[in-house]
Formats: C-alpha cells, sequence, structure tokens
C-alpha cells in the first residue's frame, strides 16, 4: 500500500492501518467504477460469488468481525439468526443513518468510496440470499444519496448488480432510501419501520427480531456500513488472516472519529485493540491545545458513558482482575466495555479542561431530548425533564436536590424502554453525574427557587 | 440425592406438556397456562393484576406504555454437555433477569418466573406512573374521566405521591373538535395509542396518528379528515385518561354517581351487549359490554346515543282515549277496560293484531294469548332491514325477529294479508303493538279508512298513536326486563335500568291486563317470571329457562348459522396470535 498517496495535508498517521478507508483522501481518486476497478475493485465479489452463500458466512463467522454501528454484535452470528426454515423473502438493509454525535465515518465511504459499499452490500446479499437490499441514507447526506445512486448504476451497466449477477443467476437490486432527519431511524427496527412508510418507532424485541420478522414482517438484516465494507475484507483476506488484525474477540480495524479538544481531531482506522488511549490522545491526535490539559473522554458516541482521564478502573475477574488507568486503555469493544463504557460507533468526543461538565450533560440532554421518538413514557417524558433540569443547572437555577432528582430520572429511564434510546439518554447522565458531581454541585445553589417560570410568574402576580 | 431416579414419576414440566401448558412461577406460586399465553394473561389467571395503559386483549400490543413491566426469570442455559438440574420441587432454579420485561408482549415458557412486585419492579411502576403525570395537567376535577381513569387508579397504587417535577409543562392543543361526537384534550393523552390501533385495526378506518415527536407527541386525526366513524366513540371507552372524551355525555354527570345495569342494544339484530348509566330516573349514556359471542367490546355509534329516545319530548306518558277525535288523558282501568269492551263488539276474524319484533320474548308470548284469548289468527310483524355494514350492525333491524319466529310463527307474510282485509273490510279492528303503521309498516290513511278501532301502545307519540281510538304507552328497553334472541340464536337479558316515563307500563303487563279483560279470568301472572316461566313450559326451544340461566352474557338457544363479521375478524387475528382476542 506503499504506492498510494493521499491527498497534501489528509495523509494517514503511520500508526493508522488503512484497509475501509484505504481510498478515502486518496490522490487522484474518484466514486466512478472505472477508478474502482482499477484498484482491483468488485475482484472480492467474483471471488464471493464462487463460493457456497453458507461458506461466506462461515468465513465472515472466523473472521470475528463485529457490527461497526455500536452494539459490537457479531456479524456472522447475526446472519446465522435467520430461521433455516424460511420461505419469505429476505432483505439486505444497510444502515447509513449515522447520526450518533461525534460519528463520522460512513459519511465519508458513501461520498467518497461508493462501490466498496456495494461490492459489501453484493457480496453480503449474497450471503444471506437477499435479493433485495436498501441503503437507509440520512436526510443530511444528500450529496452521498446521488453518489450512491449513480454508483448502483455504474454496477448494474457492469453486471455487478442486477438481474443475473457476473451470469450466476444471483439477482440483487439495491435501493436508496431516504430518511427524513430522526436519530431514531438509526435504531434498526425504527430504520425498518420508516421504510416501510411509518413513524419510526421501534418495535418491541421479542417478538420482532429483525433476522425473523423485519421488513413487511420478513427476515432482515441490518447492517452498519463499515460493517458491510468489512465482509469484502474478510472475503478478500479470507476469516481467519482477517482475524489476526487486531486483538482476540475484538478483530480487524475500525475507524475512530476524534472530535473536540485535541490538537489533530478526524478519522484514524486503527487496529482494534492495538492502541491505547495514550496513543490516541497524545501519540496520533496531537495531545491537547496549548496550554491545555485533558480532563474527559466520550469514547464511543454521545451515548457512551463519560470517561474521566484521571480514573482508574478494576477490570476483569479472578485471577485476571487487574487496575487500568485511563491511558492505558486498549481500544477495543471488551476494554471500553470491562470499563463502564462502550465502543459503541468509534465517536471519540475529546473535552479538556476548558469545558464545563454541566455544559456537556445539557448539550447531550438537549439532543436526547429532542430525537426522543416519544412512543413510550420514560423516554418520551424522561429525555425532556432531564433537560429542563440540566438546562437550570447551566443557568444557575438549580439546587443541590436537583442533581439527584436529575440522576433517578436516568436511572428511572435506564432498563425500562422499548429500544436502547432509553440507555442512550440516560447512560451520559448518569456517569457524568456519578464522575463529576462535585463540580455539577457547584453550578447549584441551595437558595435557588425550585419554581418554573410559570410558577415564578404566578407568584410575581399575585405577590408574595 | 442419589445418581439413580428411584422413581418414574413425570417431571411438573413432562406433564405440563402433556395437556399443552407449561408451568410458570407467579410471585412464589406455580401455575399450569397454555403455551403461548401472554405473561400479563398468566398473571390474570394468577390473580396478579398487572397495571397496564397501552395493553387491551383486542388490539394488538406495541408495549409503549411500560407500565406492564415486571420481573422475569428464566433457568439459566446448562453449560454445553451438561444437562438441566431439577430440584426436589421438580423444578428448574430461576435464574432473576437485572431488567423488568413488558408482560403484555411476552408469552410464558416452560419454567418461567414472574414477579408482579418486589424492590424493582414497585420502583419501575412508581418512575412509569411519575414520568406519565408530570405533563399532565391533572386537571381532574373538572375531567370527564375521573372516577374511571387509569391514571388516577394506579396513581393511587403505585404511584409516589408526590411529584418532584418543578418545570414549565408541556402545551399541547385542548378542546380539539376531533369528530362529530368526540372531543380530544392532547395534554391529558398518555399516548398510549389504543384509539389509533382501534379505528386502524377494528373500525378499518384509520384516521388517528401521532404527529411531532418526543414528549410534544399529539395525536390527531389525518389532514382533511375527521374520526367520524359509526364506531369512533368506541375509541372513548378504550382511553384510559380523560384525552377522548364523548360530546353527548362529557359535563352531564360524575360517573360516580351513575348506576350500572347490564342490558342489551335493541337496535338490530345483532343485540350488542351494553351497560346502561343511569342515575335517579334518567340515562345518561350507554356504553358497550363485552359479550365475545356477540359484539366483542364494541358497539356502533348510531345504537349506543339511540337512547336519547327514550327521553325524548314525544314519550307518551298517560293512557289517552279519543273523544270527538281527541285524545283525553285517563286512568289505565279505564284504557284496558275500554279497550276490551270496544273489541267484543267485533267478530274474531274482524281483529287483527300488528305486533312486532321489537318486543321481548315475554310480551311476544302474551301477545299470543291475546290473538288466542280474542280467537284471531291475523297476527302479523313488520320486516325491518337495512345495510348491514359488515361489522355489528346486522341486516335485520329488528332485535328480535327469532323471538318472534318461535313465539308467533312466521308472521312477517300476514301484514300484507291484514293490509287486504282492512281494505275489503273483512277487517275492522287493529290492535298496533310498539310498530308505526305509517312510517314503519307501509300503511296509508286510505288503508285505515275502514278501520273502526285501532288500539295502539308505544313510547312514542307517533303517527299511529294519533290515529288511535286507544293509546297504551309502553316502556322503553331501559324501562323494562325481558328477553330476545339475537340473529345467532343467542337469548340476551334486557334489564331494567330506570321506571317506565310518567304513568307508562311495561308492554306485557298491559298486554296481560288487556287479555285479562278480555276473559274476565283472574289473574295468575303477577311478575314478569311467571311470564318466563309459562314460555318454559310451552315453548320447546324454551324449556327449562330462567331469566337467571340466559345470564349476563346469555345463552345460545338455537342455531342460526348467522356469523357476526366483526367477530370472525376477530377469531382469525386471534388465532394468527396477532390479539389475545
Amino acid at each position: 500500500m506503499s504506492d498510494i498517496k493521499y491527498l497534501p495535508g489528509k495523509e494517514p498517521h503511520p500508526r493508522e492501518h488503512r484497509l475501509i478507508f484505504k481510498n478515502i483522501d486518496r490522490e487522484g481518486w474518484d466514486p466512478s467504477i472505472d477508478t474502482y476497478t482499477a484498484d482491483g475493485g468488485y475482484e472480492q465479489l467474483k471471488k464471493a460469488m464462487a463460493m457456497e452463500p453458507g461458506d461466506i458466512t462461515t468465513e465472515v463467522k472466523k473472521s470475528g468481525l463485529r457490527g461497526r454501528g455500536g452494539a459490537g454484535f457479531p456479524t456472522g452470528v447475526k446472519w446465522g439468526f435467520i430461521p433455516p426454515k424460511n420461505t419469505k423473502p429476505v432483505y439486505l438493509i444497510c444502515n447509513c443513518d449515522e447520526s450518533e454525535p461525534g460519528t463520522f465515518k460512513d459519511r465519508y465511504i458513501v461520498h467518497q468510496d461508493p462501490h466498496q459499499l456495494i461490492e459489501g452490500m453484493v457480496i453480503s446479499a449474497f450471503a444471506v440470499g437477499a435479493h433485495t437490499a436498501f441503503i437507509y441514507m440520512r436526510e443530511e447526506f444528500p450529496e452521498a444519496a446521488i453518489t450512491m445512486e449513480k454508483a448502483i448504476e455504474e454496477a448494474r451497466e457492469k453486471g455487478y448488480v442486477g438481474k443475473n449477477i457476473l451470469g450466476t443467476g444471483f439477482d440483487l437490486e439495491i435501493w436508496v432510501h431516504r430518511g427524513a432527519a430522526a436519530y431514531i431511524c438509526g435504531e434498526e427496527t425504527g430504520l425498518i419501520e420508516s421504510l416501510e412508510g411509518k413513524r419510526p418507532y421501534p418495535r418491541i424485541k421479542p417478538p420482532y427480531f429483525p433476522a425473523a420478522l423485519g421488513l413487511y414482517m420478513a427476515p432482515t438484516i441490518v447492517n452498519n456500513v463499515e460493517s458491510l465494507c468489512h465482509v469484502k475484507h474478510v472475503i478478500e483476506m479470507g476469516g481467519e488472516e482477517y482475524a489476526k488484525l487486531g486483538v482476540d474477540r475484538n478483530t480487524g480495524t475500525r475507524i475512530l472519529c476524534v472530535s473536540g479538544d485535541v490538537q489533530k481531531p478526524g478519522y484514524y482506522e486503527i487496529e482494534v485493540g492495538k492502541m491505547t488511549m495514550r496513543e490516541l490522545l497524545n501519540e496520533v491526535c496531537g495531545g491537547p491545545l496549548e496550554g491545555r490539559s485533558f480532563k474527559a473522554v466520550i469514547p464511543g458516541g454521545s451515548s457512551s458513558k463519560i470517561l474521566r482521564c484521571d480514573e482508574t478502573f478494576q477490570i476483569g475477574r479472578g485471577e485476571d482482575a487487574k487496575d487500568l488507568s485511563f491511558w492505558d486503555i486498549q481500544l477495543d469493544f471488551d476494554t471500553l466495555a470491562a470499563c463502564g463504557s462502550m465502543a459503541g460507533s468509534g465517536g471519540v468526543i475529546v473535552l479538556d479542561d476548558t469545558r464545563k461538565m454541566s455544559w456537556v450533560l445539557n448539550n447531550i440532554n438537549h439532543f436526547y431530548a429532542h430525537e426522543s421518538c416519544g412512543q413510550c413514557t420514560p423516554c418520551r417524558e424522561g429525555s425532556t425533564w432531564m433537560k429542563k433540569i440540566s438546562d437550570r443547572i447551566v443557568e444557575g437555577k438549580a439546587t443541590p436536590e436537583d442533581i439527584t432528582t436529575l440522576e433517578e430520572v436516568a436511572y428511572q429511564i435506564d432498563g425500562k424502554t422499548v429500544c436502547a434510546f432509553g440507555e442512550a439518554s440516560s447512560w451520559p447522565v448518569e456517569a457524568i453525574i456519578s464522575k463529576f458531581r462535585d463540580e455539577l454541585t457547584a453550578d447549584t445553589n441551595e437558595n435557588n427557587e425550585r419554581l418554573s417560570k410559570e410558577q415564578l410568574q404566578r407568584e410575581m402576580f399575585l405577590g408574595k | 440425592m442419589s445418581d439413580t431416579p428411584t422413581t418414574t414419576k413425570l417431571l411438573p414440566k413432562d406433564e405440563a406438556a402433556e395437556k399443552g401448558l407449561v408451568n410458570v412461577q407467579i410471585d412464589g406460586n406455580w401455575i399450569q397456562v397454555p403455551r403461548g399465553t401472554r405473561m400479563i394473561e398468566a398473571c390474570k389467571i394468577a390473580e396478579k393484576e398487572v397495571p397496564h395503559y397501552c395493553y387491551h386483549p383486542k388490539l394488538t400490543s406495541p408495549g409503549n406504555c411500560r407500565m406492564c413491566l415486571v420481573q422475569m426469570g428464566m433457568p439459566p442455559r446448562p453449560a454445553p454437555g451438561a444437562d438441566p438440574v431439577f430440584g426436589d420441587d421438580g423444578y428448574q432454579e430461576i435464574g432473576w433477569m437485572p431488567r423488568p420485561v413488558i408482560a403484555c408482549a411476552n408469552t410464558v415458557a416452560e419454567n418461567m418466573g414472574i414477579k408482579t412486585s418486589g424492590d424493582l419492579v414497585e420502583k419501575t411502576r412508581e418512575g412509569v406512573m411519575e414520568f406519565l403525570l408530570i405533563n399532565h395537567p391533572l386537571d381532574c376535577p373538572i375531567c370527564d374521566q375521573a372516577g374511571e381513569c387509569s391514571l388516577q387508579e394506579f396513581s393511587v397504587e403505585h404511584g409516589r405521591g408526590q411529584s418532584r417535577f418543578v418545570e414549565d409543562k408541556i402545551k399541547k392543543p385542548k378542546n380539539v373538535d376531533i369528530g362529530p361526537r368526540i372531543n380530544l384534550d392532547d395534554e391529558r393523552c398518555i399516548m398510549c395509542s389504543r384509539c389509533i390501533r382501534f379505528m386502524d385495526e377494528v373500525a378499518d378506518d384509520a384516521v388517528l396518528g401521532f404527529s411531532e415527536r418526543g414528549t410534544h407527541t399529539t395525536v390527531t386525526c389525518h389532514p382533511d379528515r375527521r374520526l367520524d366513524s359509526n364506531y369512533g366513540m368506541n375509541t372513548i371507552d378504550l382511553c384510559p385518561v380523560g384525552a377522548l372524551t364523548s360530546k353527548d355525555f362529557r359535563f352531564q354527570m360524575r360517573v360516580w354517581f351513575l348506576k350500572e345495569t347490564k342490558s342489551i342494544d335493541v337496535n338490530c339484530g345483532t343485540g350488542c351487549n351494553t351497560t346502561v348509566w343511569t342515575r335517579g330516573n334518567q340515562v345518561y349514556r350507554v356504553t358497550p359490554r363485552r359479550n365475545d359471542d356477540v359484539n366483542s367490546e364494541w358497539m356502533p355509534d348510531s345504537h349506543r346515543l339511540a337512547f336519547h329516545e327514550v327521553q325524548g319530548e314525544n314519550r307518551l306518558t298517560d293512557p289517552m282515549i279519543k273523544v270527538d277525535g281527541k285524545h283525553e288523558i285517563t286512568d289505565w282501568n279505564t284504557a284496558i277496560n275500554s279497550a276490551a269492551d270496544a273489541l267484543k263488539e267485533f267478530e274474531s276474524s274482524e281483529v287483527a293484531i300488528i305486533a312486532s319484533a321489537r318486543q321481548t320474548n315475554e310480551e311476544l308470548f302474551l301477545t299470543q294469548g291475546l290473538a288466542d284469548t280474542i280467537g284471531t289468527e291475523n297476527v302479523a310483524t313488520v320486516e325491518r332491514t337495512g345495510e348491514p355494514d359488515g361489522k355489528l350492525i346486522s341486516a335485520d333491524r329488528n332485535p328480535n325477529t327469532n323471538g318472534a319466529k318461535l313465539l308467533l310463527g312466521d308472521s312477517t307474510a300476514k301484514l300484507a294479508t291484514i293490509k287486504d282485509g282492512l281494505n275489503d273490510g273483512s277487517i275492522k279492528a287493529l290492535i298496533v303493538l310498539n310498530e308505526d303503521l305509517f312510517e314503519e309498516a307501509n300503511f296509508s290513511h286510505d288503508d285505515l279508512a275502514g278501520a273502526e278501532l285501532i288500539i295502539s301502545s308505544h313510547i312514542i307519540a307517533n303517527k299511529t298513536a294519533h290515529a288511535s281510538d286507544i293509546v297504551l304507552p309502553g316502556a322503553s328497553f331501559a324501562e323494562k326486563r325481558g328477553s330476545m334472541v339475537n340473529v345467532t340464536g343467542r337469548l340476551q337479558r334486557l334489564n331494567q335500568a330506570i321506571q317506565p316515563s310518567g304513568n307508562s307500563k311495561e308492554d306485557w303487563e298491559i298486554i296481560r291486563d288487556l287479555i285479562l279483560a278480555i276473559n274476565g279470568e283472574s289473574n295468575d301472572m303477577y311478575m314478569i317470571e311467571d311470564v318466563v316461566k309459562m314460555i318454559a313450559e310451552n315453548v320447546t326451544e324454551f324449556n327449562g329457562l330462567t331469566f337467571s340461566k340466559i345470564g349476563d352474557q346469555g345463552t345460545q338457544l338455537i342455531e342460526t348459522g348467522v356469523e357476526i363479521p366483526l367477530l370472525t375478524k376477530e377469531r382469525e387475528r386471534a388465532a394468527a396470535g396477532i390479539i389475545v382476542g
């Protein structure tokens, strides 16, 4: 790969391992199919189409590939959930509703390297037996929708998409479907409802596990853009070889999207688990901004639990138990989970000592209050309540009691909702309060009136 | 424990499996329920109430209110190659899940454990209750739902009793004119979506939906549409809070003052089961009552509101005799005796009775008795049909056609004979019971020109009453007891909710008195039960029946083969597991 040249100023960091992002910011690169095939594109499709579909799934299982959308569920295992005696059509959906704050990886793939995604999708569709696939594109990517549709047409002309792909008799239609700007459409069952033309209310699970009862109540596989692209590389390298990338049970590469208070924010594709927080923040991202120091990191998109830079975690059990400092955290699924957070969607949000945590908390609360779909009670009512309390904390109108209420409200949401949005909105609150309680309490005042604007007006009108 | 099994006794799981059942532990007690039972229904069988808002057995379960969260446990999966371990009681140990699950949409499994109480469940309910109330206007004092509001009830049982919410509440549309019969208050709504699902799944008119999102989510009608379905008012009953209220009933009466009487609808042959809500001698509302063999839990709006006729201004309240072309109020003795004396002036064959398939079985039986006393065979009933709506409204708009067939024989054809008789002068006297000759039996004034005597009994001052020589005011469906046979052949009961209006009388007494006045015999029927007893003794199909044996849910009397379309659809949905049913 040493012969690949990148645009000036966009060169990958030497510690990166570019697999998915090989062509991003590449000199002389464009999203056309000619450029892609000249670079060896669609060769893996030809290889895959010569395989048995079941063998592709086996390779993906062997590769240990875990979903890159947030939950980190093994992709091959997910494919295996399609009922064996299924007689309904199977659908493949590419989740390109990338909307977790702090995440900006899929957008580069769909804007700059659409054929990599198409190749990954056709291979995946062949593996799961889908003849119809959808790319659910978030509304904020209008250009990408055009790029993708053009790329699909190009691929169709070359016989990679459509009827009788590569003369194998396998048919696949890929449709780009644009969302209408709602975070909840990234939740797979919400996405499916939206695709069916309904409000994106997530479905209850059980019984509506997409692999059995998904789109139009037929088996449906929903995979993230990056995950589907990885499938191509699994075929290229072979499952076992792919699994040598990264660390045990956390294989392959993944793209970290670093934003916030660092010298060099941006996207970095690394081998999973082969880099520590220290290396990422200080080495790859160039350390803190001038005269500042790191305070905290949200490691996997805004819904993951915040980590303090001065924290030490007790991880492992029994003989494996050990203390792990924040700086020594390996950036993989399992270590971050052991530290009480998650690798999520790879959105690393860095906060330095100039950031007030009450503001951070309020910012996150505003997002989730705005994006709650409103279907189930705890999330619908709780997310806005949390926002309103944190509004008052930011305005200096809260009392210490409000911090307690806020924390309890978060726990009243957590684990009680239809979909994972409940956790997405409550985890940041729980973590920020438990880790920065003193700082938040310092923003409150016992003497503040705990009255709403409405109540205050009433008091003023009536005279105290 | 010994290594070798000492007995061949079956494990509880095997015993249950033989019967298609599974063992479920609910709050510490093991019960057996059919495989596939929803957890919430299993808890009901175990007499453990699980509070809920969005769940309804006749509708799909979206699981959105989160009120029915309970703790669930299953035996841990044995390690690969290991066998499950059964305790001395034959059950596997239950591993309890740390997170609550919804009881409404999940089904039971063998050896499952459910806890409907305990710290986790109680904390969860308290949390959900608090969330439901923070943006609720708490305007209970002026809310029609107060007294029958699930929000109030579960708030008392599961709420924290005090609010921690000090923020401004969300403002939403109030007093929304959502349909001709229904008002919507969006601030009271808890977004359970029952109304939306009902209109989509049962009423086949998906006019409702949510707009906005998050805490601003608002139930609304689709653009340019109104909630004007003839089944729309069922959403009022379904609404667990005061968001959807009836324009007809709102602000009329606090519900706790109302007395409930179980009855049936008399506006068509289906005979929807109803509850009649009264205070004093006034009916305030009629609501459907569950009967899975008749109307599920629904009824059409047109039938629900038909009770207003009962207390309309045209009610007949006193017996009257026409003197010099003008009706004069009289007492019952005079009216009945005058009627009997007048009838005696005619030959038996000159008298005809126009009876009605709106009459109860008891009234029809006595009508036949009246005909026998007079000695006439001229007894007819009036057919009344309309378009069926494919749901609950039957093409037969008489509530007791099957009863009339059983007690009077096939009497509809005789109407034409009687009309001919009036025109050719062979019939000179008419007794009209619960029918209007002009509006409903298609008689003209010319047809009646030759009638020398018309005696009629009705509740409304209709054209027949105006034409009658003697008017005998009867009782409405809400004012009397009796039984009817619906289109499917089900025998059902009317109960008396209020007293007959003014000086009017229960119809069976009027006919009895007329019979006694004609034949001069002494009374042997003091109560309607005496009539029921005579029917049971004289009509084969009714053998052995009493009012109490009919019961609140009715009893199948004959098989007509008629199906109620709404029930057919409901049963299909239940069989497919879409609803509990």
